[in-house]
């Protein structure tokens, strides 16, 4: 599976290339970037088969449909060569430099250490900084992520990794009512800066509890913010930001993205934690979406173009607070909507984002939005099943089908 | 470990005038509203009785013998000099009279939802919260006021907090179970029982890095940790023990043991209520101590704090004290026996300290009054402050919630939205 989302892993979008960076650290907010549609036309219009698409079949007008999968030979040249790695390596590499610019910067969880993480997330870190810095836990994840919080109040930055993040359920105690709230019923007088990460999502045939999404849960939860990576461009990217930052990120990775392979620069950068990512500007539909389904998403899209669809997937990066101005823009464009998720239907992130949606811009929408999320079931452990269960590009290209009737 | 612990020290000294009433009084089968525990002699006593099957070692008794043998005192030396013991009784009467004026503007509608009062508790916070620096930490429950206040937050702060107004600790967005301070190092305040605990656990794992990682190398901070019997239930304390034992950390844990979990009577909740026991089984010293006497708690925590400050790692210290009031100002406490209450009122630790003072020439009775006219002088300041203090205005319901404020994101107009005056102001649409 990872090969081939190799190359639609490559595109790197507009936004987060490094001379638009934007550095958490200074206080100065900066003008929003606008992802004029014009850079579109700029892009190099080679599919990732090889064919040039010249006879659009889309019911607006005539021009070239660009390449579904819009490969970013710029940043990567704008970083002289860049270097390529695997996502769970770009992990590595965003926590190792964190790690040694500042000396605060730890790591506690199971098997962090010595063991290297049970996605060597943290691999050769406990001998290059220590067993106290790269912290083996024993298996208390509430009183382990509680003491993260304790040391983040009384000075370091923590990073602590669930195993999986469905052992982070043990610890809603600590991050519901310590992570999140501490800061406000203290007036202010303590800050959390912790980074509370790990992989999650549904696998290959793992298992009801080892296949949750938890970003459904933790979404309610005031004073924390939530990002989800999906290539190893922004998963480095958010891992530093998350890490700078003041207040506590919950970063979601997935199981299955671990081995994607991409090349990202060589200079130090960060990915905005509240800005989406535009993975492929269009004119039709809004697809918004994240983490592994942006990749199912980008498979559809390809049958779309074919089919002479033009869609727009946005990554919307950040779970909360959604980056309603991409969103907007996005949905002033194309007036529909396609939200395809790995959540569960009920109370999902999709269910949040319909209603923000719907609250910010119903003007601007010409259909009412379409949500495909995961069924509502603990997730089966038959391949067939489970197969089903998550949302398939087959489902994706249906639904735009009928958006966009 | 046990050794550190030495039984000389708060052995039976003059001072000692609890267990004789308890000890001549017949054992009886023990209900829920049975008399507390008492010393460990007679818990052992009592235990038998029950048959309750004990899954200690007898190296544990080793730690409870040492601790309840009563050996002779050569001459009775005093503990405290005449300045700590004024510090001591001030501060006990401080915490004292406050809680009585929080139950009175309680009464009166100043404050609202839980108040949870230390009535009767002053010894363990003053015993040990007067041992500490500035840098070291405290971290409590939701029986937090006399805690802040041994620490050192003025009283002002904190009963603004109570009154809900900007000028408290938490500029009145904590409430009575939420009591912080940064510069004194008051980690809170935790409305879960256990909860705290982790937190406080990180604490001490900060000190630790500092001194280890950071090569601060003077750093010696020591982090309490104070909770109840209830909480001696719960997975997080127990989690927690291990961690601490296993990296050595800072840390005291601190069980106020007030034999009462809201209507939960302690022996009807726990397998075995000896509690200090449970520290062994993790690695560390377990301690019991007569929780109504601040001079005996003052000894047992000195050395639990140096052996933290040492870097030998963690200690259990269970005092066995009593709440004189309910378990909070909306709790009938109609559980509880009266002769148990009538017992432990005999023992109110303010009396024990101010004859204790008196008979050993350190202080008089006028000296102390003063303390205490004091004490109310600061009392009335406190709440005329914090009656004339300004309610929060609605700017301030967004101020805090992310210390970075971008954390709220970005509006559909492209700019952040607590870039928004209406935004911080609390009028516009989230």
């Amino acid at each position: 599976m990872a090969a081939i989302f190799q190359g639609v892993g490559a595109a790197a979008p507009l936004s987060s290339s490094p001379s638009n960076s934007f550095d958490s650290n200074k206080s100065v907010f900066s003008p929003r970037r606008s992802f004029s549609v014009s850079k579109r036309v700029s892009f190099a219009v080679v599919r990732s088969d090889g064919k040039v698409n010249l006879n659009p079949k889309g019911r607006r007008d005539q021009r070239l449909i660009p390449n579904a999968v819009a490969t970013n030979a710029g940043s990567a040249a704008a970083s002289k060569q860049g270097h390529e790695l695997l996502l769970f390596e770009a992990l590595q590499e965003g926590l190792e430099e964190e790690m040694e610019r500042d000396p605060r910067v730890c790591v506690m969880g199971e098997d962090v250490g010595h063991y290297g993480g049970s996605y060597k997330v943290t691999k050769g870190l406990a001998k290059r900084f220590g067993d106290l810095r790269v912290l083996d836990t024993p298996i208390a994840e509430n009183s382990f992520t509680g003491m993260g919080i304790g040391a983040a109040m009384t000075g370091l930055r923590p990073v602590i990794e669930g195993m999986n993040m469905g052992f982070l359920l043990l610890a809603f105690n600590q991050i519901s009512n310590n992570c999140g709230m501490l800061h406000y019923t203290s007036g202010g007088q303590f800050t959390i800066p912790v980074v509370v990460r790990g992989p999650g999502g549904v696998g290959r045939q793992l298992g009801a509890e080892h296949s949750q999404r938890l970003e459904s849960y933790f979404q309610s939860i005031p004073g924390i913010q939530m990002v989800a990576c999906s290539t190893p461009y922004n998963a480095k990217g958010l891992m530093k930001a998350a890490i700078r930052s003041e207040n506590p990120v919950i970063l979601f990775e997935h199981v299955l993205l671990y081995n994607l392979k991409e090349r990202i620069p060589d200079e130090d950068y960060i990915c905005n934690l509240e800005e989406a990512e535009m993975v492929r500007p269009g004119e039709h539909v809004t697809i918004l979406t994240y983490s592994r389904m942006r990749y199912h998403v980008m498979q559809a899209a390809k049958t779309l173009v074919n089919k002479g669809y033009d869609p727009e997937v946005i990554d919307i990066r950040s779970l909360k607070p959604f980056d309603l101005y991409t969103i907007g823009n996005s949905v002033k464009k194309t007036h529909r909507v396609l939200i395809v998720e790995e959540c569960m239907r009920t109370g999902g992130i999709g269910a949040s984002l319909t209603a923000a949606i719907t609250e910010n811009f119903n003007d601007y929408l010409d259909a009412p939005i379409m949500c495909l999320s995961s069924q509502d079931v603990p997730t089966p452990y038959a391949g067939t099943l489970e197969e089903v269960t998550v949302v398939q590009p087959a489902q994706i290209v249906t639904a735009v089908e009928q958006l966009c009737q | 470990m046990a050794s550190a612990f030495s039984a000389t020290k708060f052995a039976a000294h003059p001072f000692n005038t609890i267990s004789p009433t308890s000890q001549n009084k017949p054992l009886k089968i023990p209900t829920a509203a049975s008399p507390f525990l008492g010393s460990t002699r007679k818990l052992l006593r009592l235990t038998s009785q029950l048959n309750l099957s004990r899954r200690s070692s007898g190296s544990v008794f080793a730690v409870s013998d040492v601790v309840k043998e009563k050996k002779p005192t050569p001459t009775p030396s005093l503990l405290i000099t005449k300045g700590e013991g004024l510090v001591l009784y001030e501060d006990m009467v401080l915490g004292r009279a406050f809680e009585d004026m929080c139950a009175q503007m309680y009464y009166r509608g100043k404050m609202f939802g839980f108040v949870h009062l230390y009535n009767g508790q002053e010894a363990v916070s003053t015993g040990f919260i007067k041992l500490l620096k500035q840098q070291d930490s405290v971290v409590s429950t939701y029986r937090d006021h006399v805690h802040a206040l041994s620490k050192g937050v003025p009283a002002r702060a904190v009963m603004s907090e109570l009154f809900g107004k900007t000028t408290g600790c938490c500029r009145g967005q904590g409430g009575s179970m939420h009591m912080f301070s940064s510069e004194h190092n008051v980690i809170g305040g935790f409305a879960f029982i256990g909860e705290g605990i982790p937190v406080a656990t990180g604490a001490a794992f900060t000190s630790k890095y500092k001194r280890e990682v950071l090569k601060e190398a003077d750093c010696d901070h020591v982090t309490l940790a104070f909770f109840g019997d209830g909480t001696c239930n719960n997975g997080q304390f127990y989690e927690c023990l291990n961690m601490a034992a296993l990296w050595k950390l800072p840390i005291v844990f601190v069980v106020e043991n007030n034999l009462w979990a809201i209507g939960m009577s302690h022996l009807r909740a726990t397998s075995d209520p000896e509690i200090y026991k449970k520290g062994p089984a993790f690695g560390m010293p377990g301690v019991h101590v007569d929780g109504m006497d601040v001079l005996k708690v003052r000894e047992v925590a000195k050395e639990a704090i140096a052996r933290a400050r040492r870097g030998e790692g963690p200690t259990l210290v269970e005092c066995e004290t009593y709440r004189f009031r309910g378990h909070s100002l909306a709790d009938p406490d109609e559980l509880r026996d009266p002769a148990e209450k009538a017992h432990y009122a005999a023992r109110d630790p303010i009396a024990a300290l101010k004859k204790y003072l008196i008979e050993n020439n350190l202080s008089g009775e006028a000296e102390l009054k003063a303390i205490d006219k004091k004490i109310d002088e600061l009392l009335e300041d406190a709440v005329e402050f914090a009656d004339e203090s300004p309610l929060p205005p609605r700017s301030q319901l967004l101020e805090n919630v992310f210390a970075d404020p971008k954390g709220f994101g970005i509006g559909p107009d492209g700019r952040y939205r607590c870039e928004d005056p209406k935004f911080t102001e609390g009028t516009a649409h989230v």
